[in-house]
């Protein structure tokens, strides 16, 4: 007997209907689902969590019980589940695909560290508990720390700093505190146009002024413009090395000698540490401070935009003003010293507390994975695959300047020259290809810079892939097919957003809509 | 009732000693979508040179000079709301504020309208 | 090397593309004296397995909070984390993504932020919130900074009930600008001595809520007082819980409050990262520090969400920007706003409510002991116990009987001898009665050694 049965199986094209004319009740497509706020999902009732039942008792709130509805939205525990999966599904992510950003380091997060940083004895600890009962805890921030030294060939760290803008202060407050104990009142310090808004926005919390040093037509500080800047004024000189052009700063060591001949720091930003870990110490090319952010070079996962954290390296010059709290190694094996004692010449304090514990674990744990030969190949690894994007692309797209680059190559819009194409543009193209745009627009040394860095996570395959799309691209671009870019992303959850709009009239809440239910 | 203008694409018409200040139609267009303009506040007095206010597009932020020097006298609130008056009428009813002008004589620094208008082709 | 993929072959191949023969000639610019010819002196690398060995040898040295009954608070607290919060953060597409600069593709990111900025909004009582700052002290260095901005005026005075740590960060954020931060002794805190101090240079006064001792105060007439002389409040709750349970800052006139939201969503991790709330007014909104998402359409008309106001950010504005923040807590604001919509409004003051009946329980308790005193008229989940004995060695006493129990005073103020027998003891909901007993019991005995 034939059994007739079951599904078809053979695939038939049942309508002329395309994925982008398909119009959906729901609005969704597919596995592409909508989501709206909480605020229009929950609603002040609903809870997501049990709690055990509070008895009768008599309040010493001095009076000041909170009356009104606060309006928050809860949600029930497969509610928010959903809500929060629906959302993280709408973002782009390491763990998807290639993450070209340059200056941003997104390589790839290992899982080990997310496990060991959730083991009781290092994420449930207080920071405040008995030093008798946190000895492991201190254990991690004197073992990174040495192994930060070692790799840096610096003698001394300041651990507390939050993120990368944190140790920048860090170690301009040490360069400040070091020139106010030699009486010295100097005001000026300079940094190359290409720096990162983060150095001027930081020297200016130090009070100082900062004088832009301009770029030479190869991509290098200009090293006759530098000199000449120099005088008994100047505090500091801020540069990141390898610089934000992925280039190294191949007259590093007569800079930091002629900053230090007129009695200035040489401050370096650490961004790009990727590019020479284990192959390069910054304490051999004359560095004063640098910030390392754990959260580039040492994988801890960007979040999102946070946390990171950026400890700071320091001289033997800078070394007695950094900030408490510190690690010391004591009769009853570590302790930590979180007090300015008498006679310090200690800055003072960054933050509550040690730093970014949660954050050194993580750090601690991808450096002992690569061990000092495997991160030599992390270097090795990035550079190579930025220099092999470089040579794969120069022939169609326009390299600013000329190889062999650093961890990050960087082109501008020449290529695109007379298409009526933006380096915008292109860069919203990618998303339709599936990868998130490279760094726009910076450093601003060229004209509509796009900087792209693979880092060591990526195969050849995944490069080559990666190569080819970008080509695909640019053959588009030339070929006048401006539609493709203007209109682009096509195929993201949102086309172009309105950003004229959101800052033109700021809408940053969630505003209950028949008026304000305003808190009390 | 005299306009004058500026090599930082800002201008001024005078009245008697009160001088209303905005940026040029030039400036708008080079500067694209504006988003918002901090005014300076009334009352307060500023030299020639001093920044004043400034003005703000998505992506960018710059500061207006005070192109003379005297107290500020009124301040366009409009633009608080209304950004994008800069964008559709800089040089009416997008102005920034009025001054008392402390010193006219500095405004024979600047430029009439033909010798902005020949300062501008000469910038494309 | 588990982390990197090329072979060797790639890299020979890779190397032949660009045209060189070794790797080290990509590193050509670098000066010879300074390329290392070999490894530098550390530890070869090692097994996932291996890893793994180490860091739980390092881990079962310490003690965990949860582990024993737990007292300690002074800035953080041990609260229960459901388990969505932890499993959703740990989800590749918010874990790994960048900050999201390029909108099409981060909506998930900035939605959460969306909601993160309105719950700080409502729950703080103000009208607006950033995106977050690193922590609670370094958002208190800041809320000083803008003060200064939005006023124009250079003195702010800080009680001296605040958070120690957080006077010393503010100290450190205006140590180089021309600001002054006047402290006052521990005993100057009240609103009436505040007042008086407020004179037409002041910026702003910082006051913690609850205080930095567990008390509780009404604000609202030290903001008339602000606001006559166009100066500012600002507001630090270091518990966030609380305010659960007592009126918002906002409703009081705050016009800056800043606080640590480590108590929902984020663990203790011995003392970071954590997530600093920042919440101010519309009108101060450009003033304001740190990143900030905004609602908007996108080309097809449909609602979505962006970075906006960035002309206040380093990135554009260099110099002149309201800080040199780039890098915030982002992951630990996820964790925050999913907890947070796990409690709900009804979830949130029950566990405010629960918080504070625990610690009015184990008040009770301790007074009942001889020479024991809790020194509070009021409080939250925290206050503070004088005992007939020296605080630090009493709670290293008990740290051999498996109890944390308590932060003594003499941690944070080294130099003031007398607060040697005074201690915070702060209580959660992860805080059973048994605990409690342990711990009454516990002094009991070495009150009467």
């Amino acid at each position: 007997m034939l059994n007739k049965q079951g599904r078809q199986t053979d695939i038939v094209n049942l309508t002329e209907l395309s994925q982008d004319s398909f119009t959906t009740h729901s609005g969704n497509k597919g596995l592409e689902q909508g989501e709206l706020l909480i605020y229009e999902i929950g609603d002040t009732e609903r809870t997501g969590v049990d709690l055990e039942e509070v008895g009768e008792f008599k309040d010493r709130l001095g009076g000041l019980t909170r009356g009104h509805e606060i309006g928050l939205a809860g949600l029930s525990e497969p509610e928010a589940m959903r809500h929060y999966t629906r959302l993280s599904r709408m973002n782009y992510a390491i763990d998807m695909g290639l993450y070209p950003l340059g200056s941003c380091t997104m390589k790839h997060n290992p899982r080990v560290n997310e496990k060991v940083a959730r083991l009781p004895g290092l994420g449930d600890i207080h920071p405040l508990q008995p030093l008798s009962t946190v000895q492991g805890a201190l254990e991690v921030m004197d073992r990174l720390a040495h192994w930060l030294k070692t790799l840096t060939g610096m003698p001394a760290i300041a651990m507390s700093p939050k993120a990368g803008a944190h140790g920048e202060l860090c170690g301009l407050m040490a360069i400040r505190a070091a020139l106010d104990k030699r009486g010295e009142n100097r005001s000026i310090v300079l940094a190359p146009e290409s720096a990162h808004g983060t150095n001027p926005a930081t020297a200016s919390l130090c009070g100082y002024k900062v004088k832009s040093i301009p770029a030479t037509e190869d991509g290098h500080v200009d090293l006759a413009a530098l000199k000449d800047a120099l005088g008994p004024d100047v505090a500091a000189i801020m540069l990141t090395n390898p610089n934000t052009c992925g280039l190294f700063e191949r007259d590093v060591i007569e800079i930091a000698e002629a900053i230090h001949d007129i009695g200035g720091y040489f401050y370096c930003d650490g961004a790009n540490f990727n590019a020479i870990v284990g192959k390069v110490r910054p304490g051999d090319l004359g560095v004063d401070a640098m910030h390392i952010n754990l959260h580039k070079t040492f994988s801890t996962p960007h979040g999102g935009g946070g946390p990171g954290a950026g400890p700071v390296v320091l001289s033997e010059a800078l070394a007695p003003f950094a900030p408490v709290p510190y690690v010391v190694h004591g009769k009853d094996g570590f302790s930590l010293v979180e007090h300015l004692e008498e006679g310090s010449d200690s800055f003072g304090r960054m933050t509550a507390f040690h730093g970014q514990m949660g954050m050194n674990i993580r750090a601690l744990a991808f450096m002992m994975s690569h061990g000092s030969d495997g991160l030599a190949r992390v270097a090795e690894d990035s550079v190579l695959n930025a220099n092999y994007v470089m040579a794969s692309l120069s022939d169609v797209m326009t390299a600013s300047f000329d190889g062999p680059c650093m961890h990050e190559c960087l082109f501008d819009d020449r290529f695109l020259n007379g298409s009526g194409i933006a380096t915008l543009d292109f860069a919203k193209a990618m998303i339709d290809e599936g990868y998130h745009p490279m760094t726009m627009y910076f450093p601003l040394v060229v004209h509509g810079a796009m900087l792209i860095e693979p880092t060591e996570s990526e195969s050849k395959q995944s490069l080559d892939q990666f190569i080819g799309s970008l080509r695909h691209l640019v053959a588009e671009a030339k070929a006048g097919n401006k539609e493709l870019f203007s209109g682009a992303p096509y195929l993201a959850p949102l086309r172009r957003l309105d950003e004229t709009l959101a800052a033109r009239k700021p809408v940053l809440r969630w505003i209950k809509p028949e008026g304000n239910g305003e808190n009390e | 009732m005299t306009t004058y203008y500026s090599e930082e694409h800002e201008w001024i018409t005078v009245e008697g000693d009160t001088g209303t200040v905005g940026i040029t139609d030039y400036a708008q267009n080079a500067l694209g979508d504006i988003v918002f303009v901090e005014v300076p506040e009334v009352g307060s007095n500023y030299d020639k040179g001093d920044e004043i206010a400034v003005v703000e597009s998505v992506k960018a932020a710059s500061e207006i000079y005070a192109l003379v020097g005297g107290e500020v006298s009124a301040v366009n609130n409009a633009l608080e709301d209304e950004p994008a008056l800069v964008n559709a009428q800089a040089e009416t009813d997008g102005w920034f504020y009025k001054v008392t002008l402390s010193d006219a004589s500095e405004l024979e620094e600047l430029m009439d309208a033909d010798g902005y208008k020949a300062f501008t082709a000469g910038l494309e | 090397m588990r982390y990197l993929p090329l072979s060797h072959d790639d890299r020979s191949q890779m190397l032949d593309k660009i045209g060189v023969s070794h790797i080290d000639d990509l590193f050509r610019d670098v000066p010879k004296s300074a390329l290392l010819k070999k490894p530098v002196d550390l530890p070869s690398h090692m097994s996932e397995m291996q890893v793994d060995r180490n860091f739980r040898h390092m881990a079962e040295k310490n003690i965990p909070a949860g582990s024993h009954p737990f007292f300690c608070g002074a800035g953080a607290y041990r609260h229960y984390v459901p388990s969505t919060v932890d499993y959703m953060i740990q989800r590749g597409e918010f874990l790994t993504a960048y900050t999201p600069y390029q909108p099409e593709i981060s909506q998930g990111t900035l939605q959460a932020l969306f909601e993160f900025q309105t719950q700080v909004a409502q729950i703080t009582g103000m009208e607006v919130a950033n995106a977050s700052m690193y922590d609670g002290s370094t958002a208190c260095g800041e809320a000083v900074l803008m003060a200064r901005r939005a006023t124009r005026k250079k003195k702010s005075i800080l009680s001296g009930t605040l958070h120690p740590q957080y006077i010393e960060v503010v100290k450190t954020a205006t140590k180089y600008t021309d600001d002054i931060a006047v402290v006052n002794a521990i005993d100057t805190y009240s609103v009436d001595t505040l007042i008086d101090q407020i004179d037409d240079d002041t910026n702003c006064v910082v006051v913690q809520y609850p205080d930095f001792f567990g008390n509780l105060q009404d604000y609202s007439k030290l903001a008339d007082a602000l606001h006559a002389k166009k100066a500012l409040l600002v507001v630090v709750v270091t518990e966030i819980v609380s305010l659960g349970a007592v009126r918002s800052p906002g409703s009081m006139g705050a016009d800056i409050v800043v606080g640590e939201g480590q108590s929902i969503g984020n663990g203790l991790s011995f003392g970071g990262p954590y997530v600093g709330l920042f919440a101010t007014r519309q009108k101060l909104v450009r003033t304001m520090p740190g990143r900030v998402c905004g609602e908007t359409v996108d080309g097809d008309g449909k609602r979505g969400y962006v970075l906006t106001l960035s002309t206040r950010e380093q990135h554009i504005r260099r110099e002149k920007a309201t800080s040199n923040i780039c890098t915030n807590a982002g992951l630990c604001t996820l964790a925050f706003t999913i907890h947070m919509t796990l409690l709900g409004e009804k979830g949130f003051r029950h566990l405010a409510r629960l918080n504070h009946s625990k610690a009015v329980k184990l008040a009770d308790k301790l007074s009942t002991l001889d020479g024991v005193e809790v020194l509070n008229d009021s409080f939250f989940n925290e206050f503070t116990v004088s005992l007939p004995i020296d605080a630090t060695e009493a709670i290293e006493n008990m740290t051999a009987k498996q109890i944390l129990g308590g932060v003594p005073l003499s941690r944070l103020y080294p130099n003031d001898a007398s607060l040697k027998n005074q201690m915070l003891v702060a209580v959660t909901e992860t805080v059973t009665e048994e605990d409690m007993d342990r711990l009454v019991s516990e002094l009991k005995e070495l009150i009467n050694a």
